[in-house]
């Protein structure tokens, strides 16, 4: 009976489940704590205010009351997941109260964005690597480019873009695709740039023409850059799209449920959209990671 | 299908010798690399024929330009001066009718490829149907001793089979020539040996010309119709030794008297050119 359990047991400390686990409990802990530390504030100011409860209250109805506060400075977890557990369990996902509905209309445009950008950014790095001027003449463009905070530019873009018509899910997809499409740019220069020079004598006895040593070699060993580009960029692109709602206050997207949060202090909507996005972009992240195993798998990755 | 035969038909028969047509020339050949602080004068005034069926290594310590001649032969590196033919014609010529196998030092095995891709990677870049690559891969891989190890990935190798796999990738487009630089450099004096003995059965099989660096002696000794040998600083040929060893040869010719002598001789050539002993 020891082996199995002792097997178990094994498998728990040396897996990823533990340390996650355990990493999350903290988390919840020091959230508790400092949920009941930011909002005591205001709740004891609502005991002193009422002349029956005035010093008659315990630090037990201090931890209860900050911890169910209706609009608290930081809601408890518990809130959040009640709140999240109402918003998306038990409204239809197609209503625009259900922040599934809100998460899809955020999610395609980051969809879109991203793959454009990751598009425009392969494109790029072909570009670059291939014409020996352009690296000189479009890399300093490439990083100037995200130097710009895309808080700023965001509202243009979704401005003039709505001046020539466009409006809706394309403009917020161009913010997504303004951001990721330059870790895809930096990686795949690099993964383009990797084959060693034996690698490349060896091509070049075979007289392989450009386009050959671009398939057979630079191509596929471009890969292990690609999928970590590819992981960031898929997070940028959840951001994008939120940032490109923002501005506009656009009625639907997580980014709309942000702002209207905060406009009427519902810290607990704010929250509960603010765990969405989180687990939309690792949700998105966990995706590209799923394709990237599949596709080492078949050529040769150890893992 | 005619080339694929020509592996066929000549194993077995001794290859005769009459033809003896020059496959490379090089005749008063400079190689000077222009560095940050000064020229460096990599090849120095090299003569060299390498005839048809010829095994010939090139010999010298490190550092001496036995790489950097056959990287020229080859068109991976352009002389400053002098002339190389290859074929007849120019080495730019001879890389693009891929006249010529080269292994590496390393295998320079893609990585993302399994042993049957790798092997038939330049069978792709040139066209070939996909039965006849196949085939090809086969005949090769039985070759070296490999088959059944197609569908591995080369970190699933040792270093002694993916210089194999390298060498049978070299072999499957059937190149008349055959350029080595230290193939088996990295790999232990056993495997070595045996290896040293596959590569002749090949060559005595096939009758190709080879080009072999090496800075082993015996190794050299042991294969080669003719040792070149060279000298560092500025790289050039001191000595060249031709063995009066016979084509048909095995392990036991390593105990001759005439084995002995060439070694000798490929000895005294290195000390001359050297004059120090760090080799």
């Amino acid at each position: 009976m020891a082996a199995p359990m002792n097997s178990a047991w094994e498998r728990l400390r040396h897996g990823h489940t533990l340390p996650i686990l355990t990493i999350l409990a903290a988390l919840a802990i020091v959230w508790y704590l400092g949920a009941i530390w930011l909002n005591s504030q205001r709740v004891i100011d609502g005991y002193e205010a009422d002349d029956e409860l005035k010093n008659k209250w315990t630090t037990g109805d201090l931890i209860r009351d900050t911890l169910s506060m209706e609009r608290p400075v930081l809601p408890a977890p518990d809130q959040v997941v009640v709140e999240l557990d109402h918003s998306v369990l038990e409204v239809a996902p197609t209503s625009n109260r259900s922040l599934l509905y809100h998460a899809w209309v955020t999610l395609s445009a980051a969809l879109v964005g991203f793959a454009l950008g990751s598009l425009l950014g392969i494109a790029l790095a072909i570009a670059i690597v291939h014409v020996a001027t352009l690296e000189r003449a479009l890399l300093p463009w490439v990083i100037a480019s995200q130097t710009i905070p895309i808080l700023a530019i965001a509202p243009m873009i979704i401005v003039v873009l709505g001046s020539i018509g466009l409006v809706g899910l394309l403009p917020k997809a161009f913010i997504s695709a303004y951001l990721c499409f330059f870790p895809v740019t930096i990686g795949m220069v690099k993964g383009l740039t990797s084959p060693e020079p034996l690698q490349l004598d060896l091509i070049r006895t075979y007289s392989a023409s450009r386009g050959q040593i671009f398939r057979k070699l630079r191509w596929p060993a471009s890969f292990p850059f690609l999928f970590p580009s590819l992981k960031i960029a898929v997070a940028l692109a959840v951001v994008g799209a939120i940032v490109g709602e923002l501005p506009t206050g656009a009625a639907a997207g997580l980014g709309a449920r942000l702002l209207a949060g905060s406009y009427y202090g519902q810290t607990v909507q704010i929250w509960s959209a603010l765990v969405l996005a989180s687990l939309l972009a690792a949700l998105s992240v966990g995706a590209v990671g799923w394709v990237e195993r599949l596709t080492l798998r078949h050529t040769g990755g150890e893992g | 299908m005619a080339k694929i035969e020509r592996l066929r038909d000549r194993s077995g028969a001794e290859v005769s010798p009459q033809p003896r047509q020059p496959v490379v020339e090089i005749a008063g050949l400079n190689l000077v690399f222009e560095t940050a602080d000064a020229p460096v004068t990599a090849l120095s005034n090299v003569d060299l024929t390498v005839s048809h069926g010829d095994f010939v290594s090139l010999i010298g310590p490190s550092g001496c330009g036995k790489t950097t001649l056959l990287r020229v032969i080859a068109d991976l590196q352009r002389a400053s001066s002098g002339t190389i033919k290859v074929n007849g014609g120019s080495p730019e010529a001879a890389r693009l009718n891929r006249a010529y196998g080269y292994v590496f030092q390393a295998a320079a095995l893609y990585p993302w490829r399994t042993v049957l891709r790798n092997v038939t990677l330049p069978l792709e870049i040139m066209g070939m149907p996909r039965q006849e690559r196949m085939e090809r891969a086969a005949r090769v891989l039985e070759l070296v001793e490999l088959s059944g190890f197609e569908g591995k990935f080369p970190w699933q190798l040792s270093g002694g089979m993916q210089q194999r796999v390298s060498i049978a990738r070299a072999l499957s487009f059937d190149p008349d020539l055959l350029l080595m630089d230290e193939p088996f450099g990295a790999l232990d004096e056993i495997i070595r040996d045996r290896l040293n003995e596959q590569l002749l059965q090949l060559w005595k099989r096939t009758g190709k010309t080879v080009i072999f660096v090496t800075h082993s002696i015996p190794e050299a000794v042991f294969l080669s119709s003719r040792i070149v040998v060279m000298s560092p600083r500025p790289g050039r040929i001191v000595d060249i030794v031709e063995s009066s060893l016979p084509r048909d040869r095995n392990f036991e010719i390593r105990e001759a008297t005439a084995f002995a002598d060439i070694a000798h001789r490929v000895r005294l050539g290195l000390r001359h050119g050297h004059g120090s002993a760090d080799e």
